[in-house]
């Protein structure tokens, strides 16, 4: 053992006495961030040597970046000494008794999106009864998956029951190093979720973490790794689809996606983290890298997402096409209301022969709101006969808000086909009087219009979800017009 | 049913209707007649209501209600219905789902319950039969990528579903073929009742041919120059317009 390394040993250990002090009382570290933090956390989750490892080369190389500050959005610099990095759920003599006392404005959203009562008062952060945990629930999917072979379970368990697994996936596509959030979250990473299809398997049904709601709760850093063997497929979908009422609280999550031999992975995300007040005081920073790479040949990853929360958003699921004719999709509505700064699109990089992607974003501003779409279609050399295809089109509702698009495109193969197609408009005066002159009010005649704006990418997400979706745009836009 | 006086309205600084005053009782239809440009389209948005235009003077009951005091949606669950000059496409928006949206407003203005999904599948199928339309357009979006004749059809077909006391039709005929102008004027003739007015903008005699106006009007320079009954669409459609102003300078 080096020199070094011995020094590194001793300050981990006396930074984690110091740690735990208070972490007996609150369950939580103090704000801060160090190498004793990093080593904390792992020692707290009790990590195999090899991840403590990896978190603290991580955290070495963070230490040496700096922040990005291309993407089109504005907020005061984050005080990364200022944030705590491991914190346990709010204790339950903070939590409000019952729904009485949380806020009306509140619940009115969540009884719009159609969540059950015992739902809504979890989401609140009530103090329920453990009935509503849904362990049960958990437990029947766990015997059915189990059945079929598929592994699905927090990170944690992962990291204690699949070692092998996490140490051989864990950053194939999101390294370490990748970015500043990216190599932030390595560090500090609390929990995540974990699936593993094996070879030829085909998930017997959705898998969602939408159960796992109060574990979402905590985890500002979380950390997903989902890997489809050679012939796979999965349908993952994620979402808490509460708003939450925190101030601006950092949010630097990274999903990694592997996609062997004929293996399909489907990601769905509906987001709606809290995305400060009328006045854009408060709400989540949201600061996501999400990666899947297509490695095996005829893989497929298709991205879908409806983004309507958070004050900030930044980010770019992202597909690498490495395996002959593998596909990567990306489908996306970005919704941006008040003060709301929106910076999202993706990357489709090809690198194996006939790679195909497809990329169809729609972009809604209103209010004071920004939305930005960001693309990078890149195909490389060995990317013969590659073909994308990418449509952007952005709605604006109102005169004060704005959208902006950034394809970017780097064709190194003269063999491959690369369309874009964009277009912006307002939300037609016409349109809206067409309908208000059949009777439909202004705000169903908003929701009408914006849905059939979003159709196309409705349509790629699971039934169940679609209609949460939808509820959760016309919640989102609510007073935009008229 | 409808009594115009004096009205006057303008529209991003222009005044364009300059005194329109005009009276339709139930149970009549009325077709207004004018040369391009004269303000026929903005006398109708202004009494279906649209923000942009600016009302300055005058004022317009609506069985004996005060249209001008309501919003757009309001006046259309009341029983005012506009048949677009230019029917505008909402992509994406079922044409089904957005006039049974429409249907259920009415009714629950009207303190009745929403319609039955089967019923209302049954009716449209009916009128679009009667409209011979084929049934590919129930699940297209509204007006999405129909031929100019079709959107027109498609506004009949609106107006016969929610069966209006007024409508108010602006060149409804205008780009129809000779067969699709007969299944829009019998169309209109089916909506026709004692309870029930129309009024037609249109630029063509052919038109009246079947669908035969009580009275015709001429609007012109943003008020109505002159009226009479059908055979002044007759004359018109032989002499153009000149004459009418030529003889209200006289
Ligand atoms: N939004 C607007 N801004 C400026 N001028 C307008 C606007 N809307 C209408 N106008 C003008 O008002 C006048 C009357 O227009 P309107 O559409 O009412 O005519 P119309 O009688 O229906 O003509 P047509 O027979 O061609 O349909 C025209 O000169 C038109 O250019
Ligand atoms: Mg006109």
């Amino acid at each position: 053992m080096s020199t070094k390394s011995q020094e590194v040993e001793a300050l981990v250990g006396q930074k984690y006495r110091h740690g735990f002090v208070t972490d007996i009382e609150s369950d939580s570290l103090p704000p801060g961030l160090d190498e004793g933090v990093v080593a904390a956390i792992s020692k707290k989750k009790d990590e195999p040597k090899f991840l403590l490892d990896w978190r603290l080369k991580a955290f070495r190389h963070w230490r040496t970046m700096k922040e990005p500050n291309w993407a089109h959005v504005h907020y005061k610099p984050i005080d990364y000494q200022d944030i705590s990095y491991y914190s346990a759920p709010r204790a339950p003599a903070n939590a409000p008794k019952s729904l009485d006392e949380v806020d009306p404005k509140l619940l009115a959203t969540y009884a719009k999106l159609g969540i059950p009562l015992h739902e809504r008062a979890r989401l609140a952060g009530v103090a329920v009864d453990a009935v509503f945990d849904s362990v049960s629930v958990a437990t029947t999917f766990k015997e059915k998956l189990g059945k079929a072979g598929v592994i699905f379970c927090s990170f944690s368990d992962a990291v204690r029951n699949h070692p092998d697994l996490i140490e051989r996936y864990l950053g194939m596509v999101v390294p370490p190093t990748d970015n500043f959030f990216a190599a932030l979250n390595s560090a500090v990473f609390s929990d995540g979720s974990f699936v593993y299809v094996p070879a030829g398997v085909r998930c017997p049904m959705e898998l969602s973490t939408y159960f796992r709601i109060n574990a979402a709760k905590t985890g500002q850093f979380e950390r997903t790794l989902i890997i489809a063997a050679e012939g796979a497929s999965v349908s993952y979908l994620e979402g808490c689809t509460a708003p939450m009422r925190d101030e601006n609280q950092l949010h630097a999550a990274v999903v990694e996606l592997v996609a062997l031999d004929d293996s399909q992975i489907k990601y769905s995300t509906v987001q709606n983290w809290y995305p400060g007040d009328e006045n854009g005081l408060g709400g989540i920073y949201n600061f996501v890298t999400k990666r899947g790479e297509c490695r095996g040949r005829n893989s497929k990853i298709s991205w879908t997402q409806v983004e309507t929360g958070s004050a900030i958003t930044w980010k770019y699921p992202s597909c690498v096409l490495k395996g002959e004719n593998s596909i990567g999709e990306f489908y996306s509505v970005a919704v941006a209301n008040n003060y709301q700064q929106a910076d999202t699109g993706t990357k489709m990089i090809h690198i194996g022969r006939n790679t195909k992607s497809t990329i169809v974003s729609k972009g809604i501003s209103a209010g004071h709101a920004q939305n930005t779409y960001r693309g990078l279609v890149k195909i490389l050399p060995s990317a013969a006969g590659a073909r994308n295809f990418t449509q952007c089109d952005s709605l604006l509702m109102g005169p004060q808000c704005a959208a902006h698009t950034f394809p970017y495109m780097e064709v190194k193969n003269p063999t491959a086909t690369v369309e874009h197609e964009a277009s912006t408009s307002k939300i037609g005066e016409d349109q809206l009087f067409y309908c208000l002159q059949r009777g439909i009010s202004a705000e169903d005649a908003v929701n009408m219009i914006v849905s059939g704006f979003c159709k196309v990418v409705f349509k790629e997400l699971p039934m169940e979800f679609a209609v949460e979706a939808q509820n959760l745009l016309s919640v989102s836009l609510e007073g935009a017009v008229g | 049913m409808l009594e115009i006086s004096d009205l006057s309205a303008r529209v991003a600084g222009k005044e364009i209707l300059t005194g329109v005053n005009l009276k339709v009782n139930a149970g009549e239809v009325h077709a207004i007649m004018g040369p391009n440009g004269s303000g026929k389209s903005t006398l109708a948005q202004v009494l279906a209501g649209r923000e942009d235009y600016e009302v300055t003077r005058g004022s317009v009951t609506f069985e004996g209600r005060d249209l001008l005091s309501m919003r757009a949606e309001e006046r259309a669950r009341a029983g005012l219905f506009l048949g677009f000059q230019y029917p505008v496409e909402i992509p994406g928006v079922n044409n089904v789902y957005l006039l049974k949206a429409a249907l259920n407003a009415k009714r629950k203005a009207a303190g009745e319950p929403e319609v039955d999904a089967y019923e209302f599948l049954a009716l449209i199928r009916q009128k679009m039969k009667f409209m011979q339309m084929s049934e590919a357009f129930l699940s297209r979006g509204v007006n999405e990528g129909f031929s100019g004749g079709e959107k027109k059809r498609n506004e009949v077909l609106q107006m016969l579903v929610l069966e209006p006391k007024l409508a108010i039709l602006d060149e409804t005929d205008s780009g129809l073929d000779i067969d699709a102008l007969k299944v829009v004027s019998t169309g209109v003739n089916s909506l026709r009742g004692p309870q029930r007015a129309v009024v037609l903008v249109t630029h063509y005699q052919r038109l009246l041919d079947y669908v035969i106006p009580d009275q015709v009007h001429v609007l012109s320079g943003g008020r109505i120059v002159k009226s009479g009954d059908k055979t002044l669409a007759q004359e018109l459609e032989r002499r153009g317009y000149d004459w009418v102003m030529e003889s209200r300078v006289a």
